[in-house]
């Protein structure tokens, strides 16, 4: 679990390259992440803070790079990386998406624990003892044997995090985990988001919440045109940006009329 | 007619016997046989190899641009050219599983594409490997999609067995010429046959129906 020495070095990405084709999404990005950090990746549409987050899962593998975690997996693209390789990644961060992307045919509970249970192996008292206790969690006790479609986007995207969190991964990654939800829902996800920063979880958030961004990250990295920008503490970056880019982003987010 | 509705009546049971005993068997074991040739060849063609994927191609290409009737005829008396001979109900199964095969490759294929990209994203990140996310997360999903095609490709397949009749095999429609020859009644006995046909048909439809209604849980909304 993340909870630890605050001021340990846990993830250190460092000149990740990526293109699509002729489109190079990503030129050189560097971050590191401290234990008990939460970073936030904030940046225009088409900034590649999505495809940079996707790398750090093994989902997106870059054209070169480093992701080191502190005590491994380290892992280093290059040209003819094999995309298997990068799955060890996975052993240290988990995911969750815009879309949820919950298994259908799955009850809630299965959901949760088909990784623990199938992948990792861990013993099945133990596992179903976590599920219902971060089930009961997020609010979602009651659910448990619901099936996702059942489910309102704001349920799904908590039973999301459940999902993610039944990994016991150190690194939390979430991919902007309310751009997908009606606006009434969006309150009652970043609420767990906010607790589990609180409780000190390691995560790194790319969002389009900037209030929440200020609220809840400790560093937030300004990316654009595949380049970090501007890196600093969440107070700075939001509040008196120094880049003029980062300066016109968060007036164009803050001020939209 | 008293003598129509004997024959009817006495017919009855010998070609039922023959479709329990030949028609559904073939069908069914060629039909499982066929479904697993199907899924290889679809996962061929999604492999991302281009020399899988060809070979998949060009086989799903000469099931499909052949007649069934003529891939009979080439493996049972065409084979034995080459010196291979090789005995009705083999040549039968062979011929129906290849053909089921070609046919249900493009259903599976396009099934298993239907799921979304994020469910295998999803299968990855909870630490599955390509091959459990796919039977585990992806296929239960194309299921639901792929029964509807792959219920009419049984139907069909259940009817085509009709054909093993011209390479000598013992299924309903060959009992119903056997008994022909020696009544020449032959609308009542086709027709009979026909009706059985239809019958079994209609079974199967139902059959799809209450498995539609079980899987519908899967599909994502």
């Amino acid at each position: 679990m993340s909870p630890s020495n605050p001021a340990a070095s846990l993830l250190a990405v460092a000149g990740l390259h990526k293109s699509f084709g002729a489109n190079q999404v990503l030129k050189g990005i560097d971050f590191t992440v401290h234990a008990g950090e939460v970073v936030a990746l904030i940046g225009p549409s088409g900034s590649g803070k999505t495809t940079a987050l996707r790398c750090l899962n093994g989902l997106e593998i870059p054209d070169a790079g480093t992701v080191a975690f502190a005590g491994g997996p380290e892992v280093s693209f290059s040209a003819g990386f094999k995309p298997k390789k990068a799955q060890i990644l996975r052993q240290r961060s988990a995911m969750v998406f815009q879309g949820h992307h919950l298994f259908p045919h799955l009850s809630v509970l299965q959901n949760v624990t088909v990784g623990p249970l199938e992948v990792q192996k861990r013993p099945r008292a133990e596992v179903m003892e976590q599920a219902t206790a971060l089930l009961a969690r997020v609010g979602l006790a009651d659910k448990a044997q619901a099936y996702p479609n059942s489910l309102s986007g704001g349920q799904q995207q908590r039973v999301g995090i459940v999902r993610a969190l039944m990994l016991k991964p150190d690194l939390l990654l979430f991919d902007e985990p309310t751009s997908a939800l009606d606006p009434e829902l969006v309150g009652e996800v970043l609420v767990v988001i906010k607790e589990l920063a609180q409780e000190g979880w390691s995560m790194v958030l790319v969002t389009h919440e900037l209030a929440f961004a200020r609220d809840v990250a400790d560093t937030v990295v300004f990316m654009d045109g595949g380049v970090v920008v501007e890196t600093g503490p969440a107070s700075q970056v939001l509040a008196a940006p120094q880049n003029p880019r980062t300066q016109a982003f968060v007036q164009r987010l803050l001020h939209p009329f | 007619m008293d003598s129509n509705w004997q024959l009817f009546l006495d017919s009855l049971w010998p070609l039922a016997q023959a479709a329990i005993t030949a028609s559904i068997p073939l069908a069914v074991i060629s039909f499982a046989i066929g479904l697993a040739v199907a899924l290889l060849m679809a996962l061929m063609r999604i492999s991302g190899s281009r020399v899988l994927s060809s070979i998949a191609r060009v086989y799903i290409s000469i099931i499909r641009g052949t007649p069934l009737l003529v891939q009979l005829f080439v493996i049972f008396y065409g084979m034995p050219s080459l010196g291979l001979t090789i005995d009705p109900w083999p040549s039968a199964i062979i011929v129906f599983s290849l053909n089921t095969g070609g046919y249900c490759a493009e259903i599976l294929r396009a099934a298993i594409l239907s799921v979304p990209a994020g469910q295998w994203e999803a299968g990855y990140t909870v630490g599955m490997s390509r091959t459990r996310t796919l039977y585990r997360i992806i296929l239960p999903q194309a299921a639901r999609v792929a029964v509807p095609p792959l219920s009419n490709s049984f139907i069909s397949l259940v009817k085509d067995t009709s054909l093993a009749s011209i390479i000598l095999v013992g299924e309903m429609f060959r009992k119903a010429q056997e008994i022909t020859a020696v009544t020449f009644e032959f609308m009542l006995l086709y027709c009979t046959a026909a009706g059985i046909y239809w019958v079994i048909c209609l079974l199967l439809s139902a059959l799809q129906n209450s498995l539609e209604g079980r899987l519908e849980k899967y599909v994502a909304k």
